[in-house]
């Protein structure tokens, strides 16, 4: 399978990582009502590395990505995005962290009285850059998803796999240095499913964007970690057995509103928890 | 599917209305505060101008002209017994400017605009467009909320100008073509009843009426919880919240300009 190419392929983008996490959950809580969804959650994801989020529905998967852009605050705890720390930060100060994060939803959230293009280039063109440049990134990254075809388009003309490719383009044009990705294939065909997966484990290789990615599906977990993709071939290739372990690519199972596992693909795979072996199984 | 009934303790109610009431005195404070920082969205100002006051037009100039017609005929048939047909046109001329163009306009208005609001900004919150649009840098109030209160405090101000006046010429027409009033007759009795009070109130009232058609709708939008019949749910609420608010608030408007320049 090949992926399409991104015709300003940044190698600046790829170099060293700068120090520290790229974020950090520290002993975060956030309640509804009385209904704890997330108790003292502490994790790290490392720069370049991204991290794959299960749980069952209702864990809190969704909340957790939410909290790590700043659209609710937490009822306790810190939260660190890039090294500075969103919680207690003004909105326009949360505006401007956000600029650095991409973010796709779970069901795209297009808006959906703008066209395509519109709905990509929308952060340029907040931006005010000019219409000459707007269109050569829009058309760049559209060709990246593989939907150049679909510029003059509005959202409900799509089906949902092109939708869920328009929303990773939208949120990869200005290049961010975190990407959270909200079940990217939920409800997806798996051709389409692994159209995707390739587009985020380019992303990850590419760019070395640091990402967390909720799921459901622990295939496309164990696809990206068992996968890499080769710039040469154009290509996402199956790692040979030894080097399993050699992507950067980690796991974080919510339980009961808590962390019950976070490490690697072997760690996860050779887990005596019986819950965990019972969801991988 | 079992219809649960529940209970609601009235602490509870109460509790839930300040809260509703803290958070749109928030939402108009931010939205009237946005006016004045940067970015300024004028061309999404100007299209919802165009949807709001241009859209709006037909019902706007159809209820002005029913309007000051009735008021007319119902007026008409119990001056007659005075031998007062004469004075038609101050009372249409007065009723429509002071009172009725105003509150007209802004129920219509308020009919129209504040449910498409709700339900266009309520289909926004439970399709995640909100976030979306929060996590990519922009505030929702400023993109979506000011445009649509400036939007609508304008047009307002300009559709009551047209009902006041297509008003007027209603009534004209029933005044002349029922009960043989002479033309110039009418007019001269409409202009010469009007003094600058009567003026200032039916244009202040629009602008009021305007904000808040365009905070309530924007505020039911924004407060929209529980998918589509959330969105049915708010935009019900906003068109009740705002005609409502329209009403008290034009008898308080109306109260305090008497307070300020004396009665007539």
């Amino acid at each position: 399978m090949s992926a399409p190419t991104l015709p300003s392929e940044n190698p600046a983008v790829s170099v060293a990582n700068p120090p520290g996490y790229a974020l950090e959950f520290d002993n975060v809580s956030i309640a509804f009502d009385d209904k704890v969804v997330l108790d003292r959650i502490s994790f790290r994801l490392s720069h370049g590395e991204t991290k794959a989020i299960f749980g069952v529905a209702g864990s809190g998967k969704s909340t957790l990505l939410k909290l790590a852009i700043g659209l609710m605050p937490p009822d306790s705890g810190h939260i660190y995005v890039l090294g500075q720390e969103i919680t207690g930060m003004t909105q326009a100060q949360l505006f401007e962290m956000r600029r650095r994060v991409g973010i796709v939803f779970q069901e795209s959230a297009l808006f959906d009285s703008l066209r395509v293009y519109e709905n990509v280039a929308y952060r340029l063109m907040e931006e005010h850059i000019s219409p000459e440049e707007v269109e050569r990134r829009v058309r760049e990254v559209l060709r990246f998803v593989e939907l150049e075809r679909t510029y003059d388009m509005f959202p409900s003309e799509l089906s949902g796999g092109m939708r869920r490719r328009v929303a990773i383009a939208r949120a990869i044009i200005t290049e961010p240095e975190v990407l959270l990705y909200d079940s990217p294939t939920g409800g997806l065909d798996p051709v389409t499913s692994n159209t995707i997966i390739e587009l985020i484990v380019k992303q990850r290789d590419v760019y070395k964007t640091s990402a967390l990615l909720v799921t459901h599906r622990l295939q496309d977990a164990f696809t990206m970690a068992t996968h890499q993709f080769n710039q040469k071939t154009n290509q996402m290739v199956a790692l040979p057995k030894g080097q399993l372990c050699e992507v950067p690519m980690s796991f974080l199972m919510l339980r009961d509103s808590k962390v019950i596992f976070d490490g690697d693909a072997h760690q996860l795979a050779t887990s005596r928890d019986d819950y965990i072996r019972e969801y991988i199984s | 599917m079992a219809l649960e009934l529940e209970l609601i303790s009235p602490f509870e109610l109460a509790r839930d209305f300040v809260l509703a009431v803290q958070e749109y005195t928030l939402l108009s404070g931010q939205a009237l505060a946005n006016f004045f920082r940067r970015p300024l969205y004028m061309g999404d100002m100007l299209q919802q101008a165009d949807l709001i006051g241009v859209g709006s037009l037909p019902i706007v100039v159809l209820t002005g002209l029913s309007v000051g017609a009735l008021l007319a005929l119902n007026s008409a048939s119990t001056l007659q017994r005075f031998g007062g047909v004469t004075l038609i046109g101050q009372l249409v001329s007065l009723g429509m400017v002071t009172e009725l163009g105003p509150l007209i306009t802004g129920l219509m208005v308020a009919g129209r605009n504040a449910s498409g609001m709700a339900s266009e900004l309520g289909s926004m919150i439970v399709t995640e467009q909100i976030d979306a649009m929060r996590a990519l840098g922009t505030d929702p109030t400023k993109k979506l909320v000011t445009p649509r209160v400036g939007a609508t405090a304008f047009m307002l101000f300009f559709l009551t100008i047209i009902a006041d006046l297509l008003g007027l010429i209603g009534g004209y027409g029933v005044a002349h073509l029922l009960f043989g009033l002479d033309t110039q007759q009418y007019w001269t009795s409409v202009w010469q009843i009007l003094v600058f009070r009567d003026v200032f109130t039916g244009l202040i009232k629009p602008v009021l009426f305007g904000f808040l058609i365009a905070t309530v709708g924007c505020y039911y939008g924004m407060s929209t919880r529980g998918g589509t019949q959330g969105v049915g749910r708010s935009t019900t609420q906003a068109v009740v919240a705002s005609s409502v608010l329209i009403l008290v608030v034009d008898f308080f408007v109306t109260k305090l300009i008497f307070a300020i320049f004396g009665y007539r």
